[in-house]
Parts: structure tokens; sequence; C-alpha cells
């Protein structure tokens, strides 16, 4: 490790650069002022009640969770398929299978969200939750495949072949064996998804049809200078339990590299 | 032990679920758009038969397409007299041209900004931070892209608008007496905004590749008598290249193609491509000239990767 003065105060300035901006939700949420601006006026919690007292917020949280929580458990099935599939066995023209499933990752969420929209309208398939789901599991799935690719791989293949000599089925291995070896990155893989869904917003716009959804909701409110504050609340809320989700999932993340016995090599991702 | 055959039977049979869904819900679309942007297109329908029309109707102009003008020589007649105020008058009255144009404006703007950001930070990180403290640095990095979009977004907003956050501190403190009022630079604040918005995937993928650069190699520069800076750029910037193109594609595609910032930051007023898409499709309800600009977009965003993986490719792979 060698000094370098110059390099962590650039470190510092970047991070105050990422967080600034977040760092407003709190300051200006709890601000006595309906305009967002310097100086502060005063300690109030006002916005926090009106907010809470706004109908339509708690129709989107109800159809956001709807979503997310099936988009959620889908994608890390599918994951579950995939990383098992790519880990555990050869078969032919896996890179370029694999390489499909992951594509969603870089292609602009427009072209997804308007391509899958003129199928649907082909196919005269009315727009509802439903399709929002559909829409968000393309999104997510790489996300889980990448996460529970790394559970995979870190995974000792000589237990599994242990409790296949001592008379175990493949079925009762996997459940018994690998299943609660690569539990950690399930849940990671559960938690991280389930937070990209319920921020997405493009998809949700265009798939679901003016139906109340959260980023949607918070999207329209923002439109209103009057309604900026008590969005400033929410997004305090929402970045709060936003960490504490991401910081579960790290707990678990670091948990199953511990479990196996690994070491630990970076973040998410 | 399983046989060959029987090994590949069950990994096709385990992918089968994530491959099919995939293909449903990526490749099909995919494919329909491409169809769609080739047939002739009435309001809220499309239909046979097969025409470049829409694809010829990119190039149009409030004054003629510019193809036809690159046809009959007017353009390159323009081009020959140096005449670039005449060039820029025609290519800002073709809306289609322009919103491509801003978009890979904007994306690349974004991707110098945020790569060359992203670079010290990775390296500092990756060098000068205690193994045990990297992955705390990386969370703490990773933290505000896990939070919602909208919402960040829309601080900028805030932040920059008429009387927001940065005009109230410069006059409270007496450095300015007027609003600057930042957001009315359309252009300039998207940038600003997608800037931070991509902060974090460009520092990524540069801190993978620079955690695999082998130490030894920097010992070895330095003990055979090459300055820090030298053995930096000869040894450790060529190896972590792979990280940065990385970094590169994964912020230059997804800005690109964005839709929320130019919505919520420019109100509107300085569109790019997927507000373009968004108005052909929903708002006129031309199915077949929306496909046709969805898919020019992509296929210029594919373009201009390839080129780059092309011109960077001495850098990837080829080592042992």
């Amino acid at each position: 490790m060698t000094k370098a003065p110059g390099l962590k105060t650039y470190a510092i300035l970047y991070l105050a650069f990422l967080y600034g901006p977040i760092l407003v939700l709190p300051l200006f949420a709890f601000n006595d002022k309906a305009v967002v601006s310097f100086p502060l006026s005063g300690f109030t919690t006002k916005w926090f009640g009106e907010m809470w007292a706004d109908p339509n917020l708690w129709k989107a949280l109800k159809n956001s969770l709807i979503i997310s929580l099936s988009v959620a458990t889908l994608s890390t099935v599918l994951g579950l398929f995939a990383a098992r599939s790519s880990v555990r066995y050869q078969w032919p023209f896996k890179a370029p299978v694999m390489g499909f499933i992951m594509l969603p990752l870089v292609l602009p969420e427009m072209i997804i969200a308007m391509s899958l929209l003129i199928v649907l309208m082909a196919l005269g398939i009315p727009l509802s939750i439903f399709t929002v789901i559909l829409g968000h599991l393309l999104i997510c799935t790489p996300f889980s495949v990448a996460l529970m690719t790394s559970a995979f791989q870190s995974l000792d293949r000589s237990l599994e072949e242990a409790a296949l000599d001592l008379g175990e089925t493949p079925a009762s291995t996997f459940r018994l064996i690998i299943l609660p070896l690569v539990m950690p990155g399930i849940l990671s893989s559960f938690l991280i998804t389930f937070t990209i869904s319920i921020d997405e917003f493009i998809v949700a716009n265009f798939l679901g049809s003016g139906q109340p959804i959260l980023s949607v909701y918070i999207f329209g409110q923002f439109r209103f200078p009057a309604k900026v504050p008590s969005m400033l609340a929410l997004g305090t809320i929402l970045v709060g339990l936003s960490i504490c989700l991401l910081a579960i999932a790290e707990y678990f993340r670091r948990r199953g590299i511990a479990r196996i016995g690994g070491k630990d090599s970076g973040g998410f991702l | 032990m399983q046989t060959k055959s029987s090994e590949a039977r069950t990994g096709w049979l385990l992918i089968a679920p994530p491959a099919v869904v995939t293909f449903l819900l990526l490749a099909a679309p995919l494919v329909t758009v491409l169809v769609y942007s080739v047939l002739t297109g009435s309001r809220g329908a499309v239909s046979l038969p097969v025409t470049g029309e829409n694809y010829y109707n990119i190039f149009r102009t409030a004054g003629g397409n510019i193809l036809e003008k690159l046809g009959d020589g007017s353009v390159w007649d323009m081009l020959k007299m140096r005449n670039w105020a005449g060039i820029a008058d025609i290519f800002s009255s073709a809306p289609f041209l322009l919103v491509i144009g801003r978009a890979i404006f904007v994306a690349v703007m974004v991707t110098l900004v945020t790569v060359l950001l992203a670079y010290p930070i990775a390296y500092f990180v990756s060098f000068h931070v205690q193994s045990s403290k990297k992955s705390l640095w990386l969370f703490l990095i990773t933290i505000p892209f896990w939070t919602s979009y909208i919402i960040r977004v829309a601080l900028w907003r805030t932040i920059l608008g008429y009387d927001g956050i940065v005009d109230s501190s410069l006059m409270g403190l007496g450095i300015m007496d007027t609003q600057l009022n930042v957001l009315q630079y359309g252009v300039t604040s998207i940038i600003i905004t997608l800037s931070h918005a991509y902060a974090p995937f460009a520092v990524l993928p540069i801190f993978v590749s620079l955690e695999k650069v082998d130490r030894s190699l920097l010992e070895a520069g330095q003990d055979l008598g090459e300055s820090k800076w030298r053995t930096f750029l000869r040894v450790t910037l060529p190896l972590s290249m792979p990280g940065v193109i990385a970094a590169v594609l994964i912020v230059f595609i997804p800005t690109a193609g964005d839709y929320v910032t130019p919505e919520l930051i420019g109100a509107g007023k300085v569109p790019m491509v997927s507000n373009f898409v968004e108005t052909q499709l929903l708002k006129s309800r031309n199915f077949a000239m929306g496909s046709a600009l969805a898919a020019t977009a992509m296929i210029v965003v594919a373009l201009i990767s390839v080129a780059f993986l092309l011109l960077n490719r001495r850098f990837i792979g080829g080592r042992k």
C-alpha cells in the first residue's frame, strides 16, 4: 500500500459528487418551505404527512409490490436454472445462448419496452400489471443469472459427488446439499431483482397502460412543483429502504462466500 | 459419471426455461420491429407491400430529403464551397437525424465524462485500498445506483433549475447576482444528470480489470528503470483497457437510448431518439415509422460499438 494523498482526496470528492444529490432528499424533505432552495427555513414533518395521505400512493405501492415480488421470484428461479446449467454442465452452443440471455443488460430499456409494446399490440394482448411483469422479467433475469452464477461457481463439486456416492438421489442431493449452499445467492438475487423492478420506470410506464405503479406515480407527481417536497419525503423513505435491502443482500452474499470458504473479491456483479 | 450426451441433455433441459423466456420476450419482439420497419404504415396499422420508405423518411428535412440532395449534388456543392452553416441548417431541419445525432452526442459526452472520472477512483480502490476494505468502497460507490432513477433525475432538476439549489447557493454566497438557471441549457443539464446516474457503471468494470493486473509486472518495470508514470502508461493502462472498453460500452449504449432525462430535465424541449420513438408509436400511432426509427437507432449504436471494439481490438484477447 503506497500513500497517494492526491488520489485519496479525489476519491472523497468523487463520493461527495455521487452522494451530493441524494443528501438533498432528507435535507429538503424536512424543510418547512414549498420551494426547494436555500436558505433552509425550519424543521417540519408535514411533507411526510401529505405524502402519506394520498390514496393514489397506496394503490401504486400495492401494484408495485405485486409486480416486484412476482418478478423477483420468477427471475431468481430462471437465474437458478441458467446458472446451474452453465456452471455444472457442458453443452453445445453454451456461449451464444448465455450471451443471448445476458443481452438485455446492454440494450436500452426503451428498445425493450417499445418492441414488447409492438408485439403485445399486434397480438391484441391488453396492457396490464401482467405485461409489466413480463417486461421486468426480461430486464431482471440477467442480473439474477450473474449473481447465481457466482454462487454456483464457488460451490465445491466434490460435495455433490460425495452425496451421490453415499446413496442420495440427484433430487435429494440438490435439496440437501446444493440448495442450502447457494441459498445466500438466491436471497441476494431476490433482493436485487426486487429493487431493480420497483425502481424501473420505462417498462412500467409504457406497458402498464396508465395503471398506478410507484415509479410512474413519482414521475407524474414531479411535474407539479407543489408536489416536489412530498415526493422528496417519499424519496427519503425509499432510499432508506433501498439501502437496508442492499445491506441485507450484501450480508447474505458475504456469508455465502464465507460459508463455502472462499475469499471475498468485490461487490455486486 | 454421466456420459457426454446425457450431460448435454441435462444442460439443455435446465437452460430451456430461461432461454425460451428470453427468446419469446426479446428475440421475437426485436424481429417484429425489424419486419414492421419495412412495411407500409398507416395510422394504427401496418400492411404489405414491403417498402424502404420508412428508412428513406428518416432523412426527411423541412425542404426535401437529404438523400435527394446528395443525389442531385447540392450537398456536395456546399461541401466544396465549405458552406458549413448551410449544411448545419439542412441537418437541423431534419427532425429524425437531429434527434439521433443529439442522442449520440449526449452519449459520447456522458461516456467521456464518466470513464475519465471513474478511472482514477477505480485505480485508487484497486491499488491504494487495503484488500479487506475494497468491498466496502465498492459498496459505497454502488449504493447511489440502487436508489430510484426517477428520483435522482428529478433531484437534478431541483438542483439545476431556476432558483434551485445551485442558483440559491451562488446568489446566497454573493458569487452571482442573477439566476444562472443551468437547466435552460438543456443538453448540458442532460449530460450532467446522466454522468451522475451512470458513474458506478464505469467504475466496476475498470476496477475488475485493474485487479487482474499482475503486480509483479509493475515492480519489474520500475526495477528496469521506468518512472512510475511511464510504468502506468506502458503497463497498467494497456492491461486495464478491457475494463475501459467494457465501461465505455456499458455507459454508451443505454445513455444513447435514454428516455427519462430528456423528458424530466429537458422538459421535452430537447428530445432524444427514444422520445421520438414514443411520439411516432404512441402519439402518431405510426408503427412502421416508429419501428424504422427504433431500428435505425439500434443499428447506429451497434455500428459505433463495433467500430469502437475494432479500433481497440489489440487490447482484447491476444494476451496469454
